[in-house]
């Protein structure tokens, strides 16, 4: 173990210099890392290919705005319950200071962006997570939203999407936040009810408390290339267990094979799908 | 004979001291039968006082209590008859989860629950209480019986997690888990939880959505547990010794969750814990099921599931 953990560290430092030459005297954004291949990927080029790496085709994550644009017919999304904010039901250490960094650095309220899109010229409820708020938790808000926009779906008869990504459930709202799962799958329940499709589309990653609610019981699932999936991550069920996992376990390609979600799409392929299903399900 | 936990070494001194006593007077033949019978009394106070102010971690120990009754346990005490069905007819059968029919005195009833194993073997066959795929949809199949037929659904609540094993992860783990939520916000008949130990995060939901949630005094409901809250969470250093701390901010105790507005009722323990007197706690459940179940099977299933639904859909704390 402990010599395991001095290469981790040296490691570290072995790169360290490297990124710093390399960021040195360029804007902060100006180059991005690639999560799958450690490549320095140039941002330009990289917002022509949706944030998916050219050499190793990793996708990586979107911030909501992003993962919008990239989904429904320009300008068409109107979003609402834009300032829904936690409450902090537990007066949960340092959560109130928490909320407040998060917020400055994604400009969103909390972990999910709701509201109305056209897809292909056609009217649907969109929600998506954001990811960069606190992992993409879902506490109270998440919850809310998510049950809102069920509800609309519902009242509309449009169809719901939803991207699907976030560690779980947000241990800082507590039960609260467990109970999210219960209410946003119950929503998703009375959709079914009123004979509303619902899609999911996964991305990384999308696990725990999320996964295990409403996202898994969609009628039609997405999944992003080597997006990380499950109950728990592999490298958590590692520890948890003590086993090895073999490569690609956990992930959207593991699912596929397992018969969990319908397809495994490349996200420039997500859009036209919708087009299709939108077209379809009518 | 019992297993005694860090906040109760008080009480064990004293039985140690009484146990002795009643030793060397009836091996010297002496009657000081007055004398122990004062310490009993004193063992009994100082049990009341120390049980009256419980930390939240003290409940989470208690709530794992090897001692404590499981779900089989409540089954075989509450109910007239009980006959337990197997698999899920999809892959196999879970035996972390217990599922069949029985009767509530004259009422049939379906019976769904987590089931821990009390020595090494039977703790280990039953995977610790943490159910796979197939026991979720093994609970799933009683609870659609229980609709078809009419029958009210108890389920017992009981579990550290769902196991998340890369096998229970291939049989879709989160999507049984999902389904049960689903399945079980729309079943029509009426729904009883009662956690009677360790309600572990999405393990324990899986079984916990209903129409009344109760909760024994001493178990605990959490979205994860406090140790692994304290391992993540910076504002507890990431340290696991620190999980007292993070259970007291988690507020996962009975008490705590029925203020917080997720849990409906609190039954009252038995002093010192439900394994002290697991047939007093049997009561108790069974007098409630009983009392609840005649309000619940009052009300028109349309206006059953309505509450149901809003009874979840007010959990939620935000603002603009
Ligand atoms: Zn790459």
């Amino acid at each position: 173990m402990p010599s395991k953990a001095k290469k981790a560290s040296a490691r570290k430092t072995a790169k360290a210099p490297l990124r710093e030459r390399v960021m040195k005297g360029v804007p902060d954004d100006l180059w991005v890392k690639c999560t799958g291949c450690s490549t320095m990927l140039y941002s330009k080029e990289l917002e022509q290919s949706l944030k998916v790496c050219q050499k190793c085709g990793y996708h990586l994550r979107l911030s909501a705005e992003e993962r919008i644009r990239l989904l429904v017919d320009e300008g068409s999304f109107q979003e609402r319950d834009t300032d829904l904010t936690t409450q902090d039901p537990l007066s949960f250490p340092s959560y109130k200071k928490d909320i407040a960094r998060y917020r400055k650095q994604t400009g969103c309220a909390d972990s999910m962006v709701w509201g109305e899109a056209t897809i292909g010229e056609r009217a649907i409820i969109l929600g998506v997570s954001e990811f960069g708020f606190m992992g993409g938790s879902m506490g109270s808000v998440m919850g809310e939203k998510v049950v809102r926009a069920a509800e609309e779906a519902a009242i509309k008869r449009q169809p719901l999407v939803l991207v699907c990504s976030g560690g779980g459930a947000r241990m800082h709202e507590g039960i609260i936040s467990l109970m999210q799962m219960a209410r946003t799958t119950a929503a998703m329940a009375r959709l079914a009810d009123a004979k509303v499709p619902y899609i999911a589309i996964f991305a990384d990653p999308m696990l725990a408390g999320i996964a295990a609610s409403f996202a898994f019981i969609a009628d039609i699932i997405i999944a992003e290339p080597g997006a990380i999936v499950g109950f728990a991550g592999p490298r958590v069920v590692e520890q948890a267990y003590r086993i090895k996992l073999p490569p690609g376990s956990m992930t959207a390609e593991f699912h596929l094979a397992h018969g969990m979600v319908d397809m495994v799409l490349a996200r420039r392929e997500i859009r036209p799908m919708l087009v299709r299903l939108m077209n379809i399900l009518r | 004979m019992n297993r005694w936990l860090p906040f109760e070494e008080p009480l064990r001194e004293l039985e140690e001291q009484i146990v002795e006593l009643e030793r060397y007077t009836a091996a010297k033949g002496m009657n000081r039968s007055r004398e122990i019978a004062a310490l009993r009394t004193r063992q009994e106070e100082l049990t009341r006082e120390i049980f009256s102010r419980l930390s939240p971690w003290d409940n989470v120990q208690l709530a794992r209590h090897p001692e404590r009754p499981y779900a089989l346990d409540y089954v075989s005490a509450v109910l007239a008859d009980f006959v337990e069905i197997h698999g899920d007819r999809r892959f196999g059968d879970d035996p972390a989860v217990i599922a069949g029919m029985g009767l509530l005195e004259e009422r049939p009833v379906v019976v769904v629950g987590h089931q821990k194993g009390r020595d090494l073997k039977e703790r280990q066959a039953r995977n610790f209480g943490s159910a796979r795929p197939e026991g979720y949809r093994k609970a799933l199949r009683a609870m659609k019986l229980g609709e078809k037929l009419g029958y009210p659904v108890i389920s017992f609540v009981d579990t550290p997690a769902a196991d998340s094993r890369p096998e229970s992860e291939e049989r879709g783990i989160c999507e049984s888990i999902g389904r049960n939520l689903a399945e079980m916000s729309t079943l029509r008949t009426p729904v009883l939880v009662v956690i009677i130990g360790e309600g572990g995060s999405g393990g324990a939901i899986a079984l916990a959505l209903g129409d009344w949630i109760m909760m024994l005094e001493h178990s605990v409901y959490s979205v994860i547990p406090p140790e692994s809250c304290a391992v993540i969470l910076s504002a507890f250093d990431r340290d696991a010794s620190r999980g007292p701390e993070a259970a007291a901010a988690l507020r996962l105790s009975a008490r705590q969750t029925q203020e917080l507005g997720v849990v409906d009722e609190v039954l009252d323990e038995p002093l010192g814990g439900a394994h002290r007197n697991p047939d007093a706690m049997a009561s108790i459940i069974k007098e409630t099921l009983i009392e609840r179940l005649d309000g619940l099977c009052q009300l028109d299933t349309e206006e059953l599931l309505q509450r149901r639904y809003e009874k979840f859909r007010r959990i939620g704390s935000f603002g603009t």
